[in-house]
């Protein structure tokens, strides 16, 4: 503190400018050739990582295309009352031919209708019929007539209400849908049983990613163990086994546990062979969830192993040694000195593996079947069939947010400094 | 010894071998008797702490057996021989406190929570560290971490305690420091200790008696004093101590006095301790200190030496000289204050007694 100020004046260097202005100049040159030289990354990651999330986040809340297309209507709709049980009158028919009219023109009527049809289904069909029909109408009205003339469902309340709940340019719908509920005209609630299916799907991921991180875990702490306490030279060979899987293509390695673990496949024949089932009673162990935690518990565990094996590598034999002496037997000494040391190896290999797996596509898609798919495999499917990305933006921010809430809770639990890579 | 509490071990012919092409420990045979403070002292490579190893229990004896208390010991698994050991680098337990790491040995022995509590302290107390209890050892100073390792290697009470080379990492203050400290506490608990170093002023500060080991085999076990005053071989004299040492053949035998002809001619009597014959090749071996600059005509040897270097130490002043063909001749002179004069060049007699000066085998 009083090194700043003597005597209540700044302290200058020798030509009398401030220190600390003098300082910072000479630091200037520095700072700034360090951020030249992360520039290439850092605007590669922008443009790469940072831009499509935030636009990702935006598109979830995204509904700017009912005012935009039916600015008028929008207005008008306003002074409807959705609970009066009534369908609007002329003067929001008159907005709506206006719109329709340059909609048509524009051809922008027949995406409205798809973003509608999300919500209630035939809002599609009722938005092409009426573009093919809005030449034919008279210009002078009554619109009210016309449009009723060309599709009934002008008259109905809910499409109406539909068309009012969505006029806002910011919607709730796409995380509603996400969560299995809708709004309706008496707020929100959730969808019948039978259309639930998003929060299974969350449910179900989060479940096959536990397990496969315990697998992971299970299966790679005894080879990162061996690794660790081998001689150089032979653990350097199982090392690159346990390499050996990141040097081939995903794809084949999915494909391959196809033919091991199909009905007809390798697996099954020799089980069959040595008579340990029979002919009818082979396993089923692809296209379900077995498969998909098998297949994937395959591909994670060398990112379950590195990390275990690079903590293991720097705890002492000593350490157990010392227990020993000190009268521990084998379990004790293991279980009580060296597997503490080892936790920030399990925490970083299973946050790891975990967020790994809760985000996976490929391989649920190719061995999962129906019974072992994940939510991403959902979100891809909005993505590139269904086309509807305000959803999948959606769905994709939930995942985000559910990876972000379960790393604060693991550090709230095992705490972040306890997780080392190496 | 004020109470023996110790463990008595016996080495019977153990041999060592780990690629089974050659020896690491060389037939060794060594009784320690109860309350011993014993160092193995030798090179590295010598096979001390191969030999440490295989009696706490981590390296299988390849032939041979050990036996602590007149019990074999080769099958006992290291965990239930109940031996406390030190090591290098202390090996205390990351994870825990430094209470927790005392009172692991008694927690694993199944002892009572307010005795765990009472030993801990205790131990914390002897080695002076009560108010670290709750510290992690990462907060300690080397010289604390030190004095827990000793306290938890006692905590549970051994008969018999193993250091392998405890001080080894400590500044020299430190270590000095913590010689006296185990010094101490070995009289006072009366336990066995099998001390390893490398360090020889270590053996000598601390042990009841000092084995050292050269090439597998031990070369000489005998008090500290004996070693430095009686070295039984070449090797010994060189690696106690600071040693003199002048080639020559034996020309005469007398009892147990021999007369040695140096190979420039120089003749010197020296006490036989390690020559057989006349006409043996020998090495001699005289202490620094005990090389006379007053010297007087019925000394036993005396030699003129030309002074090549002068050292002021202090206390001491170390002369180089070149005595009988041999320039890297050391004479320590003891600081007096008075005003002898000695200048590089001068060419000086100087004489030792021949008890000083021991004729050792032949030095490679």
């Amino acid at each position: 503190m009083s090194d700043t100020t003597q005597d209540g004046q700044l302290l200058t260097t020798a030509d009398g400018k401030p220190l600390k202005a003098s300082l910072a100049k000479a630091l200037r040159r520095e700072k700034l050739r360090a951020l030249m030289l992360i520039a290439p990354l850092l605007i590669f990651v922008l443009i790469t990582f940072v831009a499509p999330i935030a636009d990702m986040l935006f598109r979830s809340v995204e509904n700017g295309i009912v005012a935009d297309t039916l600015p008028k209507t929008v207005v008008a709709l306003e002074a409807w009352d959705s609970t009066s049980g009534e369908a609007p009158d002329e003067t929001v028919f008159a907005a709506l031919y206006e719109d329709m009219v340059i909609a048509v023109d524009e051809k922008t009527h027949t995406r409205l209708g798809s973003r509608l049809n999300y919500e209630e289904s035939g809002i599609s069909s009722l938005f092409r019929k009426t573009g093919r029909r809005i030449k034919r109408m008279d210009e002078a009205g009554p619109f009210k007539e016309q449009f009723l003339d060309a599709d009934k469902d002008w008259g109905t309340v809910e499409t109406w209400q539909v068309l009012k709940r969505y006029s806002p340019r910011i919607t709730s719908g796409y995380f509603l849908n996400s969560f299995d509920a809708q709004l309706t005209a008496d707020g929100v609630e959730m969808k019948p049983e039978d259309e639930r299916i998003y929060m299974f799907l969350f449910g179900r991921t989060l479940f096959l990613s536990i397990v496969i991180t315990i697998s992971c875990l299970l299966l790679g702490y005894p080879i990162a163990f061996l690794l660790a306490a081998l001689p150089l030279r032979t653990s350097n060979l199982l090392m690159i086994l346990v390499l050996l899987p990141f040097w081939t293509s995903l794809l084949v390695r999915t494909s391959a546990w196809k033919v091991l673990l199909q009905q007809q496949g390798v697996i099954n024949d020799f089980l069959v062979w040595t008579g340990l089932i029979s002919e009818a009673g082979r396993l089923v162990m692809i296209n379900n969830q077995t498969g998909t935690i098998i297949a994937m518990t395959h591909i994670l565990l060398p990112f379950m192993i590195l990390p275990l094996y690079s903590v293991m590598k720097t705890i002492s034999p000593t350490y157990v040694r010392a227990a020993k002496s000190l009268g521990a037997n084998d379990w004790i000494s293991f279980w009580r000195v060296y597997f503490p040391q080892s936790v920030p190896g399990i925490g970083a290999g299973a946050v790891l593996v975990f967020i790994l797996s809760i985000g996976y596509y490929i391989t649920p898609e190719l061995v999962g079947g129906t019974s072992g798919i994940f939510i991403s495999n959902r979100i891809a499917y909005h993505i590139s069939s269904s086309l509807n990305w305000g959803l999948a933006a959606a769905l994709g921010t939930l995942l985000l947010v559910a990876v972000m809430v379960l790393f604060v809770v693991y550090d709230k639990i095992v705490g972040i400094d306890n997780v080392k890579l190496g | 010894m004020a109470n023996t509490r110790g463990a008595a071990v016996k080495y019977d012919s153990v041999q060592k071998s780990y690629d089974g092409e050659s020896l690491v420990v060389k037939n060794l045979n060594l009784d320690i008797p109860p309350g011993e403070f014993l160092t193995m002292l030798g090179p590295s490579g010598s096979g001390k702490t191969t030999c440490l190893m295989m009696l706490a229990g981590f390296e299988p004896a390849t032939h041979g057996e050990i036996y602590l208390n007149d019990r074999p010991i080769n099958n006992v698994p290291p965990h239930k021989r109940g031996i406390g050991m030190v090591f290098q680098n202390y090996a205390l337990f990351p994870h825990m406190t430094v209470a927790e790491n005392l009172a692991f040995p008694l927690q694993v022995r199944n002892v009572g929570k307010a005795d765990q509590e009472a030993k801990v302290k205790r131990a914390l107390e002897m080695v002076e560290l009560g108010a670290f209890g709750n510290r992690r050892p990462a907060q300690l100073s080397g010289g604390q971490q030190q004095r827990v390792a000793v306290a938890r290697a006692l905590v549970f009470d051994p008969e018999l305690v193993l250091m392998d080379e405890p001080l080894g990492a400590l500044d020299k203050q430190l270590r000095e420091q913590m010689q006296y400290e185990i010094k101490h506490i070995h009289e006072n608990l009366g336990v066995t200790v099998v001390y390893v170093t490398h360090d020889q002023t270590e053996a000598l500060t601390m042990s009841d008696r000092v084995a050292v080991f050269n090439d597998g085999v031990i070369q000489q076990l005998s008090t500290p004093d004996d070693l430095y005053e009686d070295p039984q071989n070449s090797f010994v004299a060189q690696f106690i101590g600071e040693n003199n040492k002048l080639d020559g053949k034996v020309v005469d035998i007398q009892g147990e006095e021999c007369l040695v002809e140096l190979d420039d001619g120089t003749k010197l009597k020296a006490d036989k301790v390690n020559v057989n014959a006349v006409g043996d090749r020998t090495t001699l071996s005289l202490r620094p200190e005990r090389v006379e600059f007053d010297t007087t005509d019925d000394m036993d040897n005396l030699v003129n030496g030309r002074i090549e270097e002068l050292i002021y130490l202090g206390d001491h002043i170390r002369v180089r000289m070149n005595v009988a063909g041999n320039d890297e001749f050391i004479i320590k002179v003891r600081n007096r204050g008075e005003k002898r004069k000695l200048d590089v060049g001068e060419t000086v007699r100087v004489g030792w007694a021949l008890n000083d000066c021991k004729a050792l085998d032949a030095a490679g």
